[in-house]
Order: C-alpha cells, then structure tokens, then sequence
C-alpha cells in the first residue's frame, strides 16, 4: 500500500470560478476517496418565496445562476402556470423554446472555453467565447439585457420578438453553426485534447441510474433522461436526445458540442414554424392552494421545479432542484480511482454550477 | 407530467425507496416543506420520462430512515434537508452531521418569516 495522503482541492482553485471544496484522499498519485462540501456561498433564494409573491418570485429565480438564467425562470414560471392552470399562447411556448436554447448554446460554448482554458489551450478557449458573444448580443438585442433578461413571466413572455428580428436570430444561427463546425473539430480531433479526455472517468449507463445523474453526464453514458424528449414543443420540432455510449470525459464533450449544432437547428425550425398571436395572458389573482412540479432540460441538465400554493400571493414553498446538484454524487464516482492529474478534467466535465447549486 | 403526490407514512420510506430501486427508479430528488408542527417531504422518482411523488408528514424532532443505502446520491438531500428543516436521518451512508451548509442565519427553519415591506 502506497502512502495516504489528503489533498484539499478548492474551495479557491484556478480549475474552479465558483467555491466547491473536495478532500481527495490519495494514495501515492490515485484518488482513492473524495468527499464533497459545498455550502460556502449559500444565499437562501427559496426560502424568499416565504416574503415576495409568485410574480416577484420569477426575479428571484432568474438570479439563481447567471448561466441557466433563462432556463430556471422557465422553469418556474412553468410550475407556477400549471398550479394556476393557465395555458399559455403557442407563440410564448416558442419563444421560450428560442431563448431556452439559446441560453444551452451561450452555456455550452461557455463550458468548451473553461475546458479548453483548463488544458492551457487559450486560443480555443478565446475562440469559444467569442463565439459565445453572438449569442449574448442577440439577447442584448432583444431585451436590452445580456444575462439575466426577465424575457420570462407567469402567463408567456413579457414582449414579442418581430418577425424581422427572429431572421436575424436564423442568420446569427447559421454564422455560429459555421464556427462551432470548425472549433468542434479541434476537441474531436486534437490530439492533446484526445490525450486528457478519452478514457478518464468513465461512467456506465447502469451507474448514471444508481447515481441519479443529468444531463450531458447521462446522455454521454447513453442514459436517456433529456426532459425534452416529452415536451409537446420539442416534439413538434422533431427533437431527438444526443447520446453517446463511451461514458468517458470525452463523450460528455462531444454531446455538448454535438447539442449547440442541435440547438441551432431547433431554433431555426422554432422560427420557421412559430406561430402568430398573443405571446402572453393576463394572470391576476392568488395562487390555489395545492402543488406542481414541472420539470426543464437546462443546459447541465434536469431542472426540478416545485412549488406549493397556499391560496394567497406567496407560495409556501418554491423549491429548485438544479442539475449540479445532483450531479456531485456521480463526479464523487468518477473521481474514485483516477490519477490527481486527472481531477481537474473530470470536476470540469460535470459542468459544474456552484451558482446553482447554493441557490 | 404525473402531478400526482401519494401520501405515505414516515415510516414507510426506507421499503419505498427499496421498492422503487427494484423497479427500476432514478431518483429525481427530496423536498422539505416547513409546515404548521411538522415537515413535509416530498420523495420524487423518475421512470422512462415518467415521474412519481410521494409525500410524507415528519413531526419536529421526528428521525426518520435514509434511503443513502438504496440510493446514495440522496445524501445531497438528506443533508440539505437535515441541516435546513431540522429533520434527523438514520443509517446515513454520508451523514455531514450538520456541516453540508455553512449558513450565517439560524438553522433549521420553523416557518415563515414575517413579511417584509417587499411583499405584496
């Protein structure tokens, strides 16, 4: 038996933008144990839900991460809509659709940057967010605003998108598909980038079951779990899950890349088919007393989203269930056994959201 | 999606998540919901796109079996919950023992907070 040795890794480390702490217990250079602590930055956003109503609320949970801004506005003004009963316009269910993915994309190339960055590759990571940048100005466009946009509101969205501009959004579509070809090529074929993520913590598919894990962590392994798969908008896109069956550092890479090609053609088909109309309803009155869950395919993965009415404007409970969250047991599995010179990859290749996760 | 939440007794937890394991169940997650004397957790599972709830009633100062044995990523939750909502869990596989948050406010919770000026 080598020697043991524990290694604290974060909560400040050049791997990490936001505060996650692992003591690694090695022997010699292989991780035989990790424990995880968060907690660091927690900031209570649920239990806000407690003093601001159903409508203030939706601004509260836009700020749970500046990344998934989108999404988890999505998906709890969902929750709440199916509490109300309100449906909304077929228009607002494809605009969301549009920025939803938009955001997957601006996340994912996001992710492709950290990674590239992490390997010391900085032109590819600069490359990545400048290719991100598009998408951000489009947002900028749209709303004024490039990160948390409050385009989302209980009963649709808060303003229509002209026909005008959902063209321009096809053509920013189609400049960034061109460069994520391109820059995609270099994490699949680079040999260097082949060399820190094939074959580095593999999970299979029984394991991602037994783990709970979501997301591009799942479909790398080829466990379906994408939420779209059931959403009646994406189904009418023609959406199909990306999965991957090697299970490795590499497959989860390639899924994100593989998804902002995806995404683009999702919007484009959005934009094509959206229909004309209303892009909200009037919502008024208190919430009912009972609950809903509803349930969104962010960028990392399965968002949850619960909340609890209790006949007044303030919920009794909104809760959020954000994909890192559930991802930490399956990255605590994947660190199991690996090399130390290996941790930063597979921590990264979670996509971690610490953000997130101390909603 | 199945918005149906079925009630079930604390002390059916730890065959339910059994249960659910033989059949094939993820684990979607664990809520706590602060109430009038107790809490209120709610279990999720998911299946094919399918997802199931259950509710279960937890009296304060009430400990309560863990599921880490069945599914051991619910340690994510079972220590939220605990350092949170106050709800004790036994046969842990991971058990933080009130350190998974570090909170600068009073913990665990015990209902709502008096409104602010912000509420409408």
């Amino acid at each position: 038996m080598g020697k043991r040795t524990i290694v604290p890794f974060g909560p400040q480390h050049p791997a990490l933008p936001e505060p996650i702490h692992l003591d690694l217990e090695l022997e010699d250079e292989k991780v035989v144990r990790a424990i995880p602590s968060i907690g660091y930055v927690h900031r209570g956003l649920e239990k806000l839900a407690e003093t601001r109503d159903y409508e203030q609320m939706t601004y509260v949970m836009e700020r749970v991460c500046g990344i998934c801004s989108f999404g988890h506005s999505y998906g709890y003004t969902g929750a709440v809509e199916g509490l109300m009963d309100i449906e909304i316009p077929d228009r607002a269910k494809y605009l969301r659709v549009i920025f939803h993915e938009l955001s997957r994309v601006h996340s994912h190339l996001l992710w492709l940057g950290l990674l590239a960055d992490a390997m010391g590759f900085d032109s590819l990571f600069m490359h990545c967010w400048r290719i991100r940048e598009k998408v951000l100005d489009v947002f900028e466009e749209i709303t004024g605003a490039r990160v948390i946009m409050s385009f989302c509101k209980v009963g649709g969205v808060r303003k229509d998108v002209t026909p005008e501009m959902l063209n321009k959004v096809a053509g920013v579509c189609n400049e960034i598909e061109e460069e994520v070809r391109k820059t995609g090529m270099v994490f699949m074929k680079d040999t260097s980038v082949k060399n820190r993520l094939v074959g580095k913590g593999v999970l299979s598919k029984q394991e991602i079951i037994d783990l709970s894990a979501v997301g591009p962590v799942a479909r790398g392994s080829g466990f379906d779990n994408d939420v779209r798969t059931t959403e009646p908008t994406y189904k009418a896109l023609g959406f199909e899950p990306i999965l991957r069956d090697e299970g490795d550092c590499y497959a989860r890479c390639m899924v994100r890349v593989d998804e902002i090609i995806q995404s683009m053609n999702l919007i484009r088909t959005a934009i094509k088919d959206i229909p004309t109309g209303d892009f909200c309803v009037p919502v008024k009155g208190p919430v009912p007393v009972g609950d809903f869950a509803y349930r969104v395919e962010q960028p990392r993965g399965e968002g949850f989203y619960y909340v609890q009415g209790n006949g007044t404007k303030n919920l009794s409970r909104a809760r959020v269930r954000t994909p890192t969250n559930i991802n930490i047991p399956a990255l605590v599995k994947t660190l199991q056994g690996c090399d130390l010179q290996d941790v930063t990859m597979l921590v990264l290749t979670i996509d971690p959201c610490i953000s997130c996760t101390e909603r | 999606m199945n918005q149906e939440f079925k009630e079930i007794e604390y002390s059916e937890i730890p065959a339910l998540a059994k249960r659910m394991l033989a059949g094939g169940y993820r684990m979607v997650q664990i809520c706590g919901v602060t109430k009038e004397g107790e809490n209120e957790l709610v279990y999720s599972f998911d299946k094919d796109h399918e997802m199931v709830s259950y509710k279960v009633h937890v009296p304060f100062g009430t400990t309560i079996g863990s599921i880490t044995p069945e599914y051991w990523a619910a340690f994510v939750y079972e220590n939220e919950i605990h350092d949170l909502f106050g709800v004790e869990f036994t046969d842990s596989k991971l058990d933080y023992k009130g350190n998974f948050f570090r909170m600068s406010v009073k913990t665990p919770w015990k209902g709502a907070e008096k409104k602010d000026e912000g509420a409408a």
